[in-house]
């Protein structure tokens, strides 16, 4: 009896919110553009693009207030200066001595003042916070429907060149030496992820966006050393801290998007801890009890993972 | 079975390569990778081998000249499947996870439909090619858990599974023990006698006049091929590696000739 007064009021804080259908709403978009970011995580991190990712998260800032401006829909100017970032990063690479790195770092800046340039000059209903941290309880419904279309487009074009964007990954030579057209990959790698970030700029927002493309396929590679495995814990990190992080924002007040990844950083540190294989906590176990004496032949195998 | 496969040569004419940084690394090279043999390609470091290897394998395209492969353009070659490429361990992210016999599979793609959905006549070359390397039990494996010959082993069944008639293997005995070796040196006579061209790169002169029928020489430019034992000569050595002390060349040279 005493236990059900307890609990009750504990439920109701539970499903109180869930009445709202913003929340809702929220929640399954946010759901959604987890999954998305989870799915191409797995190659970005494999691919070694994560500065990449950060590079055209920046660089649609200005795409976002020139749509407004105009009138059209955010997603088509947000992926025009994302894709563009992209292009432009590969010329001047190619027709200069300078290193990728520091190219990156300077056309995503360049970007982004740009962005900020405009956004405080041009008369437009743009919230730059908004767009810098994300905005997924107020989303409208046209936002959703652009989130949701550049979604499922990244979600089919990986879903049907899987294996070939995941050689492009591990062995670009390869793919060439089999007649595969490594340019096209290379595009398409980064359509789709231009594509991602279009659909995650109202849940996480340019700035954390970065977080939602590579923290969850970390996850997935620390947890496991097979790609299908690796999928599958990337996903459900992703969504699982996607929903939770939106239900927890709302009910403390805090920012959405910042809730979310606070639970996905949580997860890593967790899966960096614990992991069965490669967790520091595993390792530290392998090096006290010594080389592994089930192993076959005498070839030792060496699994310190730096 | 040897009758069925046409033996395909490599032509290289007149190759130049300058990188960006504007250092030439490979100079108006012209070579004969003869049909049906084993071509070694003998040069010390920076000598341009990896750059050569590149510019037949067409992963670099080089400022002038070209390549052919039995005639083709190595485009042409390369939608055909007739080149495999077996590359040197540090070219490979061992982290990767991928399994042996997903890498294997990945020799396949180029038979198989957009959707790259392995076929049972798929399967059964992946299996077939494993057991050729005697690699079937560690199909299982993430690459990265592997002993240095058996990622070798690994790779080399891809090219095996990919069927291609021109296989080029970059240094491929570094980090290798020597029973590997052996094992890998009786394949590649092996594929050799069904009619496969083969061109290796290696720093390994002990052991090139016992299984490399041809010798290319190269220094930034080709300074002597033909024949391992016509080319493999004091003074072509000397050539080719004349930075080297000459007391280490000496015995190289003369464990070669021991040999022979």
């Amino acid at each position: 009896m005493n236990q059900l007064v307890v609990a009750f009021p504990f439920w109701h804080w539970l499903v109180e919110p869930l009445q709202y259908e913003f929340l809702i709403r929220a929640i399954w978009v946010s759901a959604f553009v987890g999954l998305v970011c989870a799915v191409l995580s797995c190659y970005i991190t494999l691919k070694g693009w994560s500065l990449m990712g950060d590079a055209i998260s920046h660089a649609v800032v200005p795409g976002v207030v020139l749509a407004y401006a105009l009138n059209i829909p955010f997603a088509i100017g947000a992926f025009t200066f994302g894709f563009g970032a992209t292009v432009a990063i590969g010329y001047v690479k190619s027709k200069t001595r300078l290193k990728e790195d520091a190219v990156i770092g300077i056309v995503f800046t360049g970007f982004f003042a740009l962005g900020l340039v405009l956004v405080t000059k041009i008369p437009s209903n743009v919230d730059l916070f908004h767009i810098l941290f994300g905005n997924v309880l107020g989303i409208s419904q046209q936002d959703i429907i652009q989130t949701l279309i550049a979604g499922s487009i990244t979600l089919i074009v990986i879903l049907l060149r899987r294996k070939d964007l995941l050689l492009f990954c591990f062995d670009p030579n390869h793919a060439k030496a089999i007649g595969l057209r490594t340019q096209v990959m290379y595009y398409t790698l980064l359509s789709v992820l231009a594509l991602t970030i279009v659909a995650a700029l109202q849940t996480a927002g340019i700035i954390l966006v970065i977080s939602m493309l590579v923290t969850p396929g970390s996850i997935g590679y620390l947890l496991s050393d097979r790609f299908d495995h690796m999928l599958w814990y990337s996903v459900v990190s992703s969504v699982l801290s996607c929903v939770l992080g939106t239900y927890l924002s709302y009910h403390f007040d805090v920012s959405t998007g910042g809730m979310i990844v606070v639970i996905l950083t949580t997860l890593f540190v967790i899966a960096m801890i614990g992991a069965p294989k490669y967790g520091i906590l595993a390792q530290e176990w392998r090096k006290r009890s010594g080389p592994n004496p089930e192993d076959d032949e005498n070839q030792t195998v060496v699994v310190d993972q730096v | 079975m040897a009758a069925t496969l046409s033996r395909l040569d490599i032509s290289v004419d007149g190759v130049s390569v300058t990188y960006n940084n504007a250092r030439l690394a490979l100079y108006n090279a012209t070579c004969t990778v003869e049909p049906g043999t084993i071509t070694a390609l003998v040069g010390p470091n920076g000598s341009g081998k990896s750059t050569l290897f590149k510019s037949i394998m067409g992963f670099l395209q080089p400022s002038q000249g070209r390549v052919r492969i039995g005639g083709f353009s190595v485009q042409k070659a390369q939608k055909q499947q007739l080149m495999a490429y077996v590359p040197q361990a540090d070219e490979v992210d061992w982290n990767f996870p991928v399994s042996v016999f997903d890498v294997v599979m990945m020799g396949r793609y180029g038979y198989m439909n957009v959707l790259r959905i392995p076929s049972a006549k798929d399967r059964r070359l992946v299996m077939e090619s494993l057991e050729r390397v005697g690699m079937v039990k560690y199909r299982d494996r993430q690459i990265g858990e592997l002993s240095g010959g058996q990622k070798k082993r690994a790779f080399l069944a891809r090219a095996l599974a990919q069927e291609g008639k021109v296989i080029l293997l970059d240094e491929p005995f570094t980090g290798v023990d020597v029973k590997t070796e052996k094992g890998m040196i009786d394949l590649l006579m092996e594929l050799r006698d069904e009619g496969h061209t083969i061109l290796i790169s290696t720093h390994d002169l002990a052991s090139i006049s016992t299984f490399c029928d041809h010798t290319i020489l190269l220094n930034r430019t080709i300074l002597a091929q033909g024949k391992t034992e016509e080319t493999f000569t004091k003074e072509n050595l000397e050539l080719t590696f004349g930075g080297l002390p000459m007391l280490s060349l000496n015995q190289m040279f003369e464990s070669t000739e021991v040999d022979a």
